[in-house]
């Protein structure tokens, strides 16, 4: 096996373990912080079959932001529709046999690659050209997007310019899920992608992609608006009303 | 009239471009160390105070998901960027919510993530947002963590529904913790404690208004509307903002509740040991204080042998009654069960008119032409009533039941998307008037709409805060300062005491025989 092809299986271990136990240890943190009073921006739903639909609401179809901001949601809905059909269909390249709804998906989720860039050109235009966005960017905000972009670009040469030599490529990602590594084709588009796709796996726990994990957790969005009929108390409260009674 | 200028009235409403560090002056008065000391807070900042911030920060970011969460997840991506009225009205992009946050954010990213570390190690923290804890910013998050009045606008825009309030009040109660602390929200938690409400107004003071308010209701209607303090065994506590007991047009308001209990013979009390709804402890984010506040009120509910706990017109108080109170002073198993605890009053009064039981002389209101002004922690903090949204509904549908002429204000503005009056959460202050006026702006552009489209006259609201901020901005926008009712101001003007009736033709028959015998 060439040297490439050991350190891109040595880098796709490292990151999957990095977002793995990285997401995971976050959303044990997000999930054991107790949120010690009821705060649901209302109106809230009365009942957790009403949360669901509002969280539903929320991540379907973003739809606070629509009410906050049309071209925001316009750009940010049709990047993550995008991303969502593009990562469905990339399901092909780690499943033997591939299943019947990705094969059914996979024009879509070929051509939701320009949805991706067109969303993500959107936002990132509105970083540059809307001055009240342009304050509260970072670099680190840049680079995401170019990141994003750069990811989508490199993946759609791919499809749409020069193959790479998939079935090999699928080898190698079997093999990882096997632990019985394979060799990468050494094709330069492909190796970039790859790259750019480990680094956003390693970026994702340490960064804001953890809005992903972390919209669930949102008390002022998952919480049942019940206060009067269910006493609600968290662990550390009800240790400090102990101890001020005693 | 001012030392600054008053925001012009935006013929399009078009979003102002942001101006770093406009609004950088505006800071209110440092609690000196008498009202930082019965909070138990330090009386001045402490000499360790960056260190002390941070293990401040790391205990509340154990003990809050919404704070560890939001300060997280944020993905700047500009929603909430227009959304605050102090933005709007100031021009300041720090009051932008996400750059309000991103003052603590910065803090939290340097210090305990592993990208502020890393690049806070390399010398270049601003390049993921970080920034070290300097003097700096602690200025900084004092001049704008009290630029908020934590009125959740932004929350509801936020794709996470970050609650830019949340992260106001830990970084107060941070700045509380190193010795920095807010002299007008402080000075009034020590007097709730020491006196009961944050007048400072003391038992037989209040006896006093009371009473001189029966007078008041008596010359007026010719009916003995009792104002009861203390009286034990009463059915309902009735604990109202203290503003209630003095202030224009809040006492309209009381009186108006009075009017309503007499009408239906309930048995009802105030508590002059817990003679405050509002809690400033929510202001500054501290739960213990918070808590102590809270119960007054159960301690007043027990010792006086109440069956019930009815609020008065109040915004954040309600906040604090409706969410937290079953929280920080239940559980209320010693209350009547058929009742939720708290009532708003306003569900209490609704009630009663779907039940037929209040009978009004809408006419008595003809002189006015009314809109309302959704208070902001009871419209996106709280409910009434039993289904989502009763807290747009329910003050709505008492007065139409009181007035003939109502007119809403742009959708924009109203329900959920309503805009603070400017003076919330802790920042009703004279040391602020200058952002007062500022942030009032878009809820002034609004009613001049209906001004001008209605002919509205009067805006009514169930807040103290509200009721307060208004009348002392109105002038600055060329309204009249009395152009600002209470509700329950409008109950009382139109309700049809069956009593009045009675004396009335007592009266007219005293008249008449008086006439006989000459």
């Amino acid at each position: 096996m060439s040297t490439v092809s050991v350190i891109y299986a040595a880098l796709f271990y490292f990151a999957t373990a990095v977002l793995v136990l990285g997401v995971a240890y976050k959303i044990y943190v997000y999930a054991k912080t107790p949120a010690p009073l009821k705060i649901p921006t209302t109106p809230a739903p009365l009942t957790v079959a009403g949360v669901v639909w509002r969280m539903f609401r929320e991540v379907v179809f973003f739809h606070s932001l629509f009410r906050g901001n049309k071209w925001i949601w316009l750009f940010g809905w049709v990047f993550h529709f995008s991303l969502f059909l593009v990562l469905a269909r990339h399901l092909r390249y780690f499943t033997n046999p591939v299943w019947d709804w990705v094969v059914l998906i996979q024009p879509f989720g070929k051509y939701a690659s320009f949805g991706m860039v067109i969303g993500l050109l959107g936002l990132w235009a509105r970083r540059f050209l809307v001055a009240r966005v342009r304050f509260i960017t970072s670099p680190s905000d840049h680079l995401m997007l170019a990141l994003l972009v750069a990811i989508a670009l490199s993946g759609m040469s791919m499809t749409f310019v020069s193959h790479t030599d998939i079935v090999s490529l699928k080898a190698f990602f079997l093999g990882l899920i096997a632990f019985d590594p394979q060799p990468l084709p050494a094709d330069f588009n492909l190796l970039v992608h790859l790259a750019l796709v480990a680094t956003l796996m390693i970026v994702f726990p340490i960064s804001k992609l953890l809005h992903a994990p972390g919209v669930f957790f949102s008390p002022t969005r998952n919480q049942v608006d019940n206060p009067r009929e269910k006493r609600h108390l968290a662990p550390w409260a009800a240790e400090l009303e102990r101890q001020s009674s005693t | 009239m001012a030392d600054f200028e008053v925001p012009k009235f935006r013929e399009i409403p078009i979003i102002p471009e942001p101006h770093p560090g406009v609004m950088a002056h505006s800071k209110p008065f440092v609690a000196k160390e008498e009202f930082q000391k019965p909070l138990g807070y330090p009386g001045e900042l402490v000499d360790n105070w960056q260190e002390a911030a941070l293990d401040k920060m790391k205990d509340l970011l154990g003990k809050y998901r919404s704070l560890r969460l939001f300060l997280d997840i944020c993905v700047k991506c500009g929603s909430c960027t227009d959304k605050c009225h102090y933005y709007l009205g100031t021009t300041d992009a720090y009051n932008m919510p996400v750059a309000r946050q991103d003052l603590l954010r910065k803090v939290y990213r340097r210090y305990f993530t592993f990208a502020g570390k890393f690049f806070g190690k390399l010398g270049i923290p601003g390049f993921v947002g970080a920034a070290d804890l300097t003097k700096e910013v602690l200025d900084e998050w004092y001049s704008y963590f009290h630029q908020c009045s934590q009125c959740r606008r932004c929350s509801v825009f936020c794709p996470y529904g970050i609650d830019t309030a949340e992260i106001s009040m830990a970084a107060r109660e941070i700045m509380d913790s190193v010795g920095l602390g807010q002299k007008y929200s402080n000075e009034i938690i020590g007097k709730v404690f020491k006196v009961g409400n944050n007048l400072g107004l003391p038992g037989p003071a209040l006896e006093d208004t009371l009473e001189g308010l029966e007078e008041d209701v008596y010359d007026d209607t010719g009916v003995h509307v009792r104002f009861p303090l203390d009286e034990e065994g009463a059915e309902i506590l009735l604990v109202t903002p203290s503003a209630d007991f003095f202030a224009e047009p809040h006492i309209d308001g009381l009186i108006g509740y009075a009017k309503v209990f007499h009408e239906v013979g309930a048995s009802w009390t105030l508590s002059s040991y817990a003679s405050e709804a509002a809690n400033f402890g929510m202001f500054i984010g501290s739960y213990e204080n918070m808590r102590k506040v809270s119960l007054r009120i159960r301690k007043a509910a027990q010792d006086l042998g109440v069956k019930r706990i009815i609020f008065g017109e109040c915004g954040h108080a309600w906040r604090v009654a409706y969410s937290f109170l079953n929280t920080l002073a239940g559980p209320f198993d010693f209350l009547d069960p058929n009742y939720p605890v708290p009532q708003h009053i306003c569900e209490y009064t609704y009630g009663l008119i779907k039940e037929g039981r209040l009978k009004f002389d809408k006419s008595q209101n003809d002189h006015m032409v009314l809109t309302f002004h959704d208070s902001c922690n009871v419209a996106r903090a709280s409910r009434m009533g039993d289904f989502p949204g009763g807290q747009f509904v329910i003050p709505r549908e008492i007065i139409k039941a009181t007035c003939n002429h109502f007119y809403d204000m742009d959708p924009d503005t109203v329900y959920d998307s309503t805009y603070c009056c400017g003076g919330g959460g802790g920042l009703l202050t004279d040391d602020l008037i200058e952002l007062r006026v500022k942030g009032a702006l878009p809820r002034m552009e609004a009613l001049k709409r209906v001004v001008e489209e209605h002919g509205v006259t009067h805006m009514a609201a169930i807040c103290a805060i509200c009721k307060s901020q208004f009348t002392k901005i109105f002038p600055y926008y060329g309204f009249e300062l009395d152009s600002i009712v209470s509700v329950h101001q409008l109950v009382s003007n139109a309700i049809i005491l069956s009593d009045q009736k009675k004396a009335e033709e007592e009266a007219s028959e005293t008249a008449e025989a008086a006439e006989t015998e000459e």
